[in-house]
Parts: C-alpha cells; sequence; structure tokens
C-alpha cells in the first residue's frame, strides 16, 4: 500500500493525516512534499497523525527526522500523533522517541501548541 | 520456498523494486517457516535493509549490477545472504546512531535495524561487493520441528 496524506486544519494546526507506509522512495518523498508545502504556506505548527501508517522503514524513519528538524529550523513545530505499536517500538529502539513530542490525543496535540 | 526445500536464491536488479521484493519474499518465506507476526515483521524489515544497502549504497542503482538474495533453512537457522557488486562497505565510517550528536541525522539506521531485529548479523565488505548474513533462530514449534539434511 502506497503512502497516501490528507491535510487538515483545526484552530490553526495542520493536521496530515498519513497512511500506508513511510519507505525509501515514494512514500518518503510524499511525505518530504507535503511538509515543505505546509511550511511554504507559513503553517508552521504541524501534527503528523500516523494511526494508519503500518509500516516504516529505516529512509522513513530519516524522513521524519528530517521533516522535524526542517520545521524546527523555519521556526516551527511539528508533532506526531497516534503512532501504532510498530512505529512506536521503532522509535524507541531507535531512541527518536525522546526526540518528538509524541501525543495519543488530537484534542491535546492542538492544544500543546504555544 | 517451500517447507521441504533448504535453499532459494534470487538474482535480483539494482532497484527500487527489487527492496520491495526482497521484503516481500522475505514476508512469505519466513511466515512458511512459522515465526510468529513480530518475527515475521522484524525478518522482512532486516531483509529490506539489507536490500537498500546493497541496491543504493552498493552497487548505487547500477544497470549492469546485480544483487543476489538467498534464504537457507540450516538446522535451527533462517539464514539470508544478500550481495552486491559494489566497491565495499568501509564498516569503520558507520557512526552509531544513538549517538546524542548522531540522533538527528537522516540516516545511517539501516544495519542497527538489522542488529536490533535479527540474532545474528555478519558483514564482510571486499572489493568484489559487500555479503551481508543475517540469521534468526527458529523457536516456534512448527518452524522448528524439520530439521534440514547436512
Amino acid at each position: 500500500m502506497t503512502m497516501k496524506v490528507s491535510s487538515r486544519q483545526v484552530d490553526g494546526v495542520t493536521i496530515v493525516d498519513c497512511s500506508g507506509r513511510i519507505t525509501l522512495g515514494e512514500g518518503s518523498v510524499i511525505l518530504r512534499d507535503t511538509v515543505r508545502d505546509i511550511l511554504s504556506k507559513g503553517n508552521k505548527k504541524i501534527v503528523l497523525n500516523l494511526q494508519n501508517v503500518n509500516y516504516i522503514d529505516s529512509s522513513g524513519i530519516g524522513e521524519l527526522v528530517s521533516a522535524f528538524t526542517t520545521t524546527k529550523n523555519q521556526g516551527g513545530e511539528l508533532k506526531l500523533l497516534n503512532l501504532t505499536k510498530k512505529v512506536n517500538d521503532l522509535l524507541q529502539i531507535t531512541k527518536l522517541y525522546t526526540v518528538f513530542d509524541v501525543k495519543d490525543d488530537e484534542a491535546s496535540a492542538v492544544k500543546s501548541f504555544k | 520456498m517451500a517447507m521441504t526445500e533448504q535453499r532459494v536464491s534470487y538474482t535480483l536488479d539494482s532497484s527500487l523494486e527489487t527492496i520491495d521484493n526482497a521484503e516481500e519474499k522475505a514476508t512469505r518465506i519466513a511466515t512458511e517457516l512459522g515465526f510468529g507476526d513480530d518475527e515475521v515483521m522484524q525478518i522482512s524489515m532486516a531483509v529490506r535493509e539489507g536490500a537498500v544497502n546493497a541496491v543504493l549504497h552498493g552497487n548505487a542503482y547500477a544497470p549492469d549490477k546485480k544483487v543476489t538474495l538467498a534464504f537457507e533453512r540450516t538446522g535451527g537457522d533462517l539464514v539470508i545472504t544478500i550481495r552486491d557488486q559494489g566497491p565495499g562497505m568501509d564498516l569503520s565510517k558507520i557512526p552509531n546512531p544513538l549517538a546524542p550528536e548522531n540522533l538527528l541525522k537522516t540516516s545511517g539506521r539501516g544495519i542497527f535495524l538489522m542488529r536490533s531485529f535479527m540474532d545474528v548479523v555478519e558483514i564482510r565488505p571486499s572489493q568484489t561487493g559487500t555479503e551481508l548474513k543475517l540469521i534468526k533462530h527458529v523457536h516456534g514449534p512448527s518452524a522448528g520441528g524439520k530439521e534440514a539434511s547436512q
């Protein structure tokens, strides 16, 4: 299953609903382009909803890191929402769970932005 | 690979399709051998990462270079070998992805993930390519019930 994304606005926060696989190739490119597009429009509060992301490889992990640092470097914040167990486990073993702000509830994720 | 067969190998192009193909083969074979869902995921992801290294970093997508992928049932082990025809990986240049200064790097986690998911990971670089061996011990009653002939 290829990666699909759709974006929506909630109280000034851009929520990106992702589904499928974030892997080397198309999945990573779609995520990269989506985040860049959001930032180019001046939206700097971003939540990646990964509830329906069932697979991610090391390239996908790298793309999440890239999205995080790109947003931060532009003065914004990027948070992760609704991790599946597989993605959660991957972020734990790569120690990235301590880097990302991970939320499991959309309302609190939106409220958490300054 | 049927349970009665002990070894199967494939010669694959240096393409993105090969990476998905290798992952699919690993998923199917690990499932047939009776590994549990979590172990199947670990094996398929390790093979995917190995294939990524072979296609990208080894063969660098060169159309005249091939990736060889082999699955072998040896006693209580599933042994997976991935070979490329690249210049050989310099293992000394692979940083620790868990070091604080490397946490925000966008690459360099593939071998770490393989080592996290497999029981044995051996990397043998040479001037004619890199050979990666991934071993997973068979624990399940279905998978462990048959011994390979030596």
